[in-house]
């Protein structure tokens, strides 16, 4: 292959790209302020940092020791931020989306909840009223809701006076009770007389003999899976990976669509009137778009790097690999875009949606976990999935270089089919 | 210099360029007329090795044309009818590029640039952008363009559209300079005033078949004048080719 028309190409190329002020701020400054917005939002919280709360509205409608234990036990979680309005005030407020759910303890409900606790009772409503765009959140509150309706209850049926006098009214009538097999009833009957011994007996000195109810029976120890034990988790290693896959994508779509456009204005009659290969001028292209793609990614890094402390905590080498396969799977999209586009502006409009559909559906602005189970498989055929796998993989995940010969596997895979797909697809002939 | 010989080329049903027939000489400019989808643009593509031809060959110094990089094609130099030019890119990056695409370098390359813009007067604009240059200063540069690598044949391909009567004037002169260095021009036109002007042959073809190929005298000498007056060749040109819109 000569290695003059070859340079040349991608000199003219590179020229022409750095001479277009708007290309390069789409390319290298717009993934950067994306990528720094989203992974403030997606970094989650630090050491210093306070995590989001969610904002609740507890509406007190009992009054009882039970219910003010509720929303003592509320307002003291570390991932709520409770309010206590009147009913119609929580309402208003979670229509308007200020308050991601409302609840409201009705009358009675201490009273109802502790007879439900011993015996055969009816079990109180505690109504939620939420806003429906935050379902996640509500999942969340109705968990924590839980824990400390159990702790309240436990607490006042196995240590308070209401528990005291429940025990005492619940006794005769479990005795009497014909609906429970005579085996069980003995149990139950010997269970809770032996609470009561524990009643009647006077507290010891500073008071710690009642039983406190029901705690969660175990404590939870954190430990993120990182490059290291003592390596946090940076969001950023996410989000500039995959803002720095979105732009080169566009940007190498914006290649092709240059192509379309030096084919309507004559050039390519020009260069293929030239005693150049079919294979220099397609390699010239691919060679250019990759660098201009190697050095899209490598700047969005390093700026991730200098400002938000991105490391590559796994193999540089493996970094490298991934990133440079990368940059060529995008730039041999590029050329798919010029050889299947009949016209710029149809091809600019497609390569446009094509690009948000890959980046969406391989990680590139929300995690793939999210997704449904089938849909996270259906991604594996997405080349941005891979992409933006193997950055995280090189980055905060800490993966080896063996780790991420998959992705880069992968990745030159997917630009060799759109690479044979180009050529084989492109129009040679100028009439 | 250059022999096209029995050239076809066919799209389907539609024949573009059936049988054609003729030759260039050394410091001969052959014009090349024909009506809209006459199949000039199909025999100039099929010359430059663009487009295949279905039958027939295209000689360069007697040798066939073969494939995308017979080493013939660098006797050969396309000026396109298209301004094609890269905007954003200075004059002088523009002829580095093309001249590259010929393996050019260095002094050669530096020679071969300096040489080119002084033949088409813009030598003293090589560092500026492209889109600061007007119509006809493009057509110069995307003349200067085809002449780099120094080519034995040049094709031109509309090389006037759209030009002001200096710069149109100023490419009139470089092309009788380009025949008196001995080049064989093949040069494609609807203007009528400038085949008078620069041919030393004229062939026209009309649904893709040569309809007459002689000098400019002898197609005039096809009819009779008025008062013993030579007819015009456009007026030759409507005779042979009809009077019926093509577009």
């Amino acid at each position: 292959m000569p290695l003059i028309p070859l340079l040349a190409m991608i000199r003219k190329d590179l020229q022409l790209f750095f001479s277009d002020r708007r290309s390069v701020i789409v390319s290298f400054v717009v993934p950067i302020v994306i990528g720094a917005f989203f992974g403030s939002i997606f970094s989650g919280p630090g050491n210093d940092t306070e995590p989001a709360r969610i904002a609740i509205a507890v509406i007190d409608r009992d009054g009882s020791a039970i219910s003010k234990a509720i929303v003592t036990g509320l307002s003291g979680d570390r991932n709520l931020k409770v309010a206590t309005p009147t009913e119609e005030e929580a309402r208003d407020s979670v229509k308007r989306g200020r308050t991601a759910v409302g609840v409201i303890i009705p009358k009675d409900f201490g009273d109802a909840a502790g007879k439900a606790f011993f015996g055969d009772g009816a079990k109180p409503d505690v109504n939620l009223v939420f806003d429906p765009s935050r379902n996640t959140e509500l999942a969340m509150v109705r968990g924590i809701m839980t824990q400390h309706i159990m702790e309240a209850v436990s607490r006042e049926m196995f240590g308070g006076a209401m528990g005291k006098q429940y025990l005492e009214k619940s006794l005769p009538d479990i005795e009497k009770s014909p609906s429970i097999p005579e085996a069980q009833k003995h149990a139950l009957l010997q269970m809770l007389r032996s609470i009561q011994t524990v009643y009647d007996q006077p507290a010891a000195s500073g008071g710690t003999t009642r039983p406190q109810g029901l705690t969660m029976p175990y404590q939870v120890h954190e430990e993120a899976m990182t490059a290291g034990s003592n390596i946090a988790y940076n969001g950023y290693a996410h989000s500039f990976a995959g803002m720095g896959i979105q732009f080169l994508l566009f940007a190498m779509a914006n290649l092709g669509v240059e192509m379309l456009l030096e084919r309507q204005r004559g050039l390519w009659r020009r260069l293929r009137s030239a005693p150049v290969s079919r294979f220099t001028l397609l390699t010239g292209k691919a060679a250019s778009g990759s660098i201009i793609s190697f050095l899209i990614l490598t700047v969005c890094f390093a700026f991730a790097m200098a400002v938000f402390k991105v490391r590559i905590q796994g193999s540089v080498i493996g970094f490298l690999g991934v990133a440079a396969a990368c940059s060529i799977m995008a730039s041999s999209f590029g050329l798919l875009v010029a050889a299947l586009g009949n016209s710029p502006a149809t091809a600019r409009g497609m390569t446009t949606l094509a690009v948000l559909m890959m980046v969406m559906l391989g990680g590139a602005w929300v995690p793939t976990f999210i997704f449904p189970a089938w849909l996270q498989q259906f991604t594996l055929i997405v080349p941005v999935r891979w992409a933006v796998d193997g950055l995280d993989a090189t980055t905060w995940r800490g993966v080896g270089l063996m780790g991420s010969l998959a992705p880069i596997g992968v990745l030159l895979g997917f630009a060799a089919a759109f690479g044979a797909l180009a050529a084989n697809r492109f129009r040679w002939e100028e009439g | 210099m250059l022999t096209v010989n029995h050239l076809r080329k066919s799209y389907g049903p539609l024949v573009a360029v059936d049988d054609v027939s003729f030759s260039v000489e050394r410091g001969q400019l052959l014009g090349l007329l024909g009506p809209n989808g006459a199949g000039k643009t199909t025999t100039v593509s099929m010359v430059a090795g663009l487009i295949t031809p279905d039958k027939g060959d295209v000689l360069v110094g007697g040798a066939a044309l073969r494939g995308d990089t017979d080493p013939k094609k660098r006797k050969i130099g396309l000026v396109p009818q298209d301004l094609a030019l890269y905007d954003e890119l200075s004059a002088r990056n523009n002829l580095r590029f093309f001249g590259a695409l010929y393996s050019l370098s260095g002094a050669a390359l530096d020679t071969a640039i300096a040489a080119a813009l002084g033949l088409v007067g813009l030598a003293d604009r090589e560092r500026d952008l492209v889109k600061t240059f007007s119509g006809g200063m493009k057509r110069r540069l995307n003349l200067a363009a085809g002449l780099l690598h120094d080519p034995d044949i040049l094709l031109l391909d509309e090389p006037t559209v759209g030009v002001d009567p200096q710069s149109r004037n100023a490419i009139f002169d470089n092309l009788e300079e380009l025949k008196r260095r001995g080049k064989a021009l093949l040069y494609t036109t609807h203007y009528m005033e400038e085949v008078e002007r620069l041919a030393d042959r004229i062939v026209v073809i009309d649904h893709g078949k040569v309809i007459a190929d002689d000098t400019l005298s002898g197609l005039q000498s096809r009819m009779p004048g008025i008062a013993g007056e030579r007819v015009t060749l456009e007026a030759v040109f409507l005779t042979l080719t009809g009077r019926s819109l093509r577009d």
